[in-house]
């Protein structure tokens, strides 16, 4: 009985041109639960990939020890027959199958060649009981919410009598219960002896559950941590992420704060799909010139809907309420109207709603702004290549040149991108929507760095996040929002994260 | 290190969206080079330009599909709207009407065609390819309404330009349709690449989500590229017209699936946002010229070109599969 269940020895992995991985290490105890930690493009996610056959035996260097063999898988199927499930960070379900179809896809229950339904619909049950679902297992699966979808994802890998099971970024798009419900499986499924191999951006997750921590950098094991042992803590696990102490994660500010710039009163907006639902109820907000203002609140407490309800009314039917741009009333009907009156809206999911991915970064800069970059409808391509050149350098935008594929940047460059297209059109008051999702600690500090740049520059900022520490380290005043209803209003001074979520959670019982 | 990368990347990264034309450029001059070895008189410019003249209705209709494609949509219509607009034609001059008065109405009921269609399917949110193919069968059965007939035209001024070449010094010449086609290509080109039309359409067809959330008229660029489309299909009907002399309701039968090769081979995705009008410029020459080299065989039959042309679409899709492999497949 080998105490790893898991050595992954000296694996290299390189693309043309580039070396994703170098001569990285990992190994993993029998029963515990392992996070890998790294920055985005530290190489976590190739490596799962060399583990789980995606990139097949003969494409990298290095040994793979399971079990006390040695693997060579050559695709995806081996290493599941080994006992090595991943569960992909975009889920891959067929949403308009049941729960039951899905969880034996590939692997129907048949007696030659037929399905058995009722074998098929019974053992998905008592796979759905062990990992806590309480659904009918022919229940489609686009009926039901993300977090139980991953859920499902979990059955599926029971039923192939998992081992090892290799989870990216699991909770990225949870909310906190049903992270927390997912974290508590994963104990769970610890308890009954499956390996968990977790990676995680949610550095105090990890703390909570993980029983060691590999770190990755740029593609080199830099460390692995015993959480029992050792005494880890985010601070920690984020200065190995980074390569030096992060003392400060937010970048110093002295906020000179202005006059009133924006101010929305009663503004209440009814779902589109469910009619009668009030998703925002009369909330009212105001923010000063070079104020950062915070918008707290929980998933489904309406925060991106009531940004995108202002934002030229982008969301919602039947919205009522009023807006105050510089202490006069304006109506914002349009995008193009929002834009007039010098409100710009960052979306929280960059890649669908921000960017145009197959187009280059200049024209995704000018996009929003090719109003005052042509004359009669024809174009200025030399200001708008100038233009462009100008954000990438201010901007810090790394990117071999403006003529760049905006959908081959990171994270933390597409977001410069859509920040860069947003300024040029001069604004008064930015709403930024989770402006840090997706995007490693390093780039994190740039884009405090550039909303901060905006605050001094007189520019209101609302910054809309789910990380609470984001918004008690960069914000002025907070807002908390709990199901539509402004439940908060907290400066900077007084802001604790318990006080908070207190907040935030007011009146849901 | 860095500048050596930078370097590297730069290479790899600007001509990626350009390669797919260059892929049709060098097929284009392949079949050209070709066909000059194989057959005596084939490697003259005259062969070229005799593409253009064959071809200038689907050339003009496939700059149309072109701008359509680019917003991620599609139009199975032109086909029909070509015919509709010979038969409208054939039938008015038949009826005394003098021709340049029967040309804009033409081309304004098919500007009106196509905006009618763009606005049901922006406002309805309807597939185009439903849409399109209902305005098919709508077009083709308003051509049996004025005649199931073919219907000859002796108009004058249509004789002349179907019989009128322009010299273009040497042995060279082109009919005013081809002429008409190029001005169209060119027009067409310089509004794709340098208006605000132009930029929205790519922006539209990149991501319909995003362009609304940046403000662009995407209602106004969705029904504006069906217009153009309707109208460049009445234009084609117009050279068709001119080529064939008659209106006839059986006529550019399958000619929207020839537009959609056209622009396919031309490099633009099927999904929008990507691709250039030079391509379908070569794709259309592409298709010409397999005609061509067919009718220089002499003991090929007519149909061989369909295979041609089936054929090459899969080898073309194939090609741009391997070339920009790299790019399609996301690497998180």
């Amino acid at each position: 009985m080998t105490e790893h269940i898991l050595r992954m020895s000296g694996i290299t992995k390189t693309f043309p041109g580039v070396t994703a991985l170098q001569d990285v290490n990992l190994a993993v105890r029998r029963g515990e639960i392992h996070a890998i930690c790294g920055e985005n493009g530290a190489g976590k996610s190739t490596l799962m990939k060399v583990l789980s056959g995606v990139y097949p035996h003969g494409q990298y260097d290095g040994e793979i020890v399971f079990e006390g063999n040695r693997c060579e898988f050559g695709g995806i199927r081996d290493s599941e027959r080994a006992g090595i499930v991943i569960i992909h960070q975009e889920l891959a379900l067929s949403p308009q199958l049941s729960i039951a179809e899905n969880i034996y896809l590939g692997n129907e229950r048949a007696r030659r060649g037929i399905i058995d339904w009722n074998r098929t619909n019974y053992e998905a049950g008592e796979l759905l009981k062990r990992v806590g679902l309480r659904e009918n297992p022919t229940t489609t699966v686009s009926d039901i919410g993300v977090g139980k979808q991953q859920l499902v994802e979990i059955a599926k890998a029971l039923s192939k009598e998992v081992k090892l099971l290799i989870l990216d970024e699991p909770t990225a798009a949870l909310n906190d219960e049903d992270s927390a419900h997912l974290l508590d499986l994963l104990r769970g499924l610890r308890d009954e002896g499956i390996t968990c191999v977790i990676i995680s951006h949610k550095l105090n997750e990890v703390i909570a559950i993980a029983d060691s921590v590999t770190i990755l950098r740029d593609g080199h094991t830099i460390e692995t941590l015993d959480m029992a042992a050792d005494s880890v803590t985010e601070d920690r696990i984020i200065s190995g992420m980074v390569g030096r102490a992060l003392d400060n994660r937010f970048p110093p500010r002295t906020p000179a704060i202005g006059e009133e710039a924006f101010r929305i009163e009663d503004w209440t907006v009814y779902s589109p799909s469910q009619p009668g639902r009030k998703v925002v109820d009369g909330a009212s907000l105001m923010l000063r010139r070079g104020e950062i203002v915070g918008l707290a609140g929980l998933m489904g407490a309406g925060r991106t809907e009531l940004a995108m309800s202002v934002f030229g009314r982008t969301y919602g039917v039947h919205i009522s309420g009023r807006v105050f741009k510089g202490g006069k009333q304006v109506e914002l009907r349009t995008v193009q109207d929002a834009i007039r009156h010098g409100v710009a809206y960052a979306t929280e999911d960059r890649k669908r709603y921000g960017l145009n991915l197959i187009e280059d970064i200049k024209r995704n800069i000018s996009a929003a702004w090719l109003k005052g970059l042509s004359r009669r409808g024809w174009v200025n391509e030399y200001e708008e290549y100038r233009v462009a050149q100008q954000f990438r350098g201010s901007m810090n935008i790394k990117a071999p040149s403006v003529d760049s594929v905006v959908g081959k940047l990171s994270g933390g460059n597409q977001q410069k991108v859509v920040l860069s297209k947003w300024i040029l059109t001069e604004p008064d008051v930015l709403i930024l929507d989770e402006p840090t999702r997706g995007i490693d600690v390093g780039a994190k500090y740039e884009i405090y760095v550039i909303i901060n740049r905006l605050a001094e520059q007189g520019k209101a900022v609302l910054v809309i996040s789910s990380e609470l520490p984001e918004l008690l380290g960069l914000c002025d005043r907070i807002y908390t929002l709990s199901e539509g209803r402004v439940t908060g209003e907290v400066p900077r001074e007084e802001a604790t994260q318990e006080r908070l979520m207190y907040l935030m959670t007011k009146g849901q019982e | 290190m860095t500048s050596i990368t930078g370097l590297l990347d730069r290479r790899r990264t600007i001509p990626q969206k350009y390669i797919p034309v260059l892929v049709t450029a060098g097929l284009f001059v392949a079949m050209f080079v070709t066909g000059g070895i194989r057959y005596e008189n084939f490697a003259t410019g005259q062969i070229i330009l005799n593409v253009f003249i064959d071809n200038a209705f689907l050339l003009v209709v496939a700059v149309g599909m072109t701008f359509v494609i680019l917003t991620g949509g599609i139009d199975l219509s032109v086909g029909s709207v070509v015919a509709l607009a010979t038969m409208l034609s054939a039938s008015l001059l038949k009826d005394g009407w003098p021709a340049y008065a029967v040309m804009v109405l033409v081309l304004v009921i098919g500007g009106v065609l196509g905006l009618a269609m763009g606005a049901i399917i922006h406002y309805f949110e309807i597939q185009p390819f439903i849409v399109t193919l209902a305005g098919m069968f709508l077009a083709r059965g308003l051509c049996y309404t004025i005649s199931t007939e073919s219907i000859p035209i002796d108009n004058p001024t249509f004789t002349d330009i179907a019989q009128t070449r322009v010299n273009l010094g040497g042995d060279l010449s082109v009919s005013p349709s081809a002429v008409i086609a190029v001005v169209v290509v060119v027009i067409a080109a310089y509004v794709l690449h340098y208006t605000r039309l132009g930029r929205n359409v790519y922006a539209t067809g990149g991501s319909e989500q995003s362009a609304l959330l940046m403000g662009l008229p995407v209602a106004r660029t969705k029904i504006a590229v069906y217009t153009i489309s309707g109208f460049c299909s009445a234009l084609g009907g117009l050279l068709f017209a001119f080529y064939s002399l008659s209106g006839y309701g059986l006529s550019a039968v399958g000619m929207e699936l020839d537009a959609i090769a056209a622009v396919v081979i031309g490099g633009t995705l099927l999904t929008g946002g990507s691709g250039f009008l030079i391509g379908t410029v070569l794709g259309v020459l592409v298709l010409g010229l397999i005609q061509t080299i067919i009718s220089f065989e002499g003991t090929l039959s007519s149909w061989w070109t369909r295979i041609f042309i089936g054929m090459l679409l899969f080898v073309f899709i194939l090609l741009q599969r391997v070339f920009s492999g790299g790019s399609r497949r996301r690497t998180p």
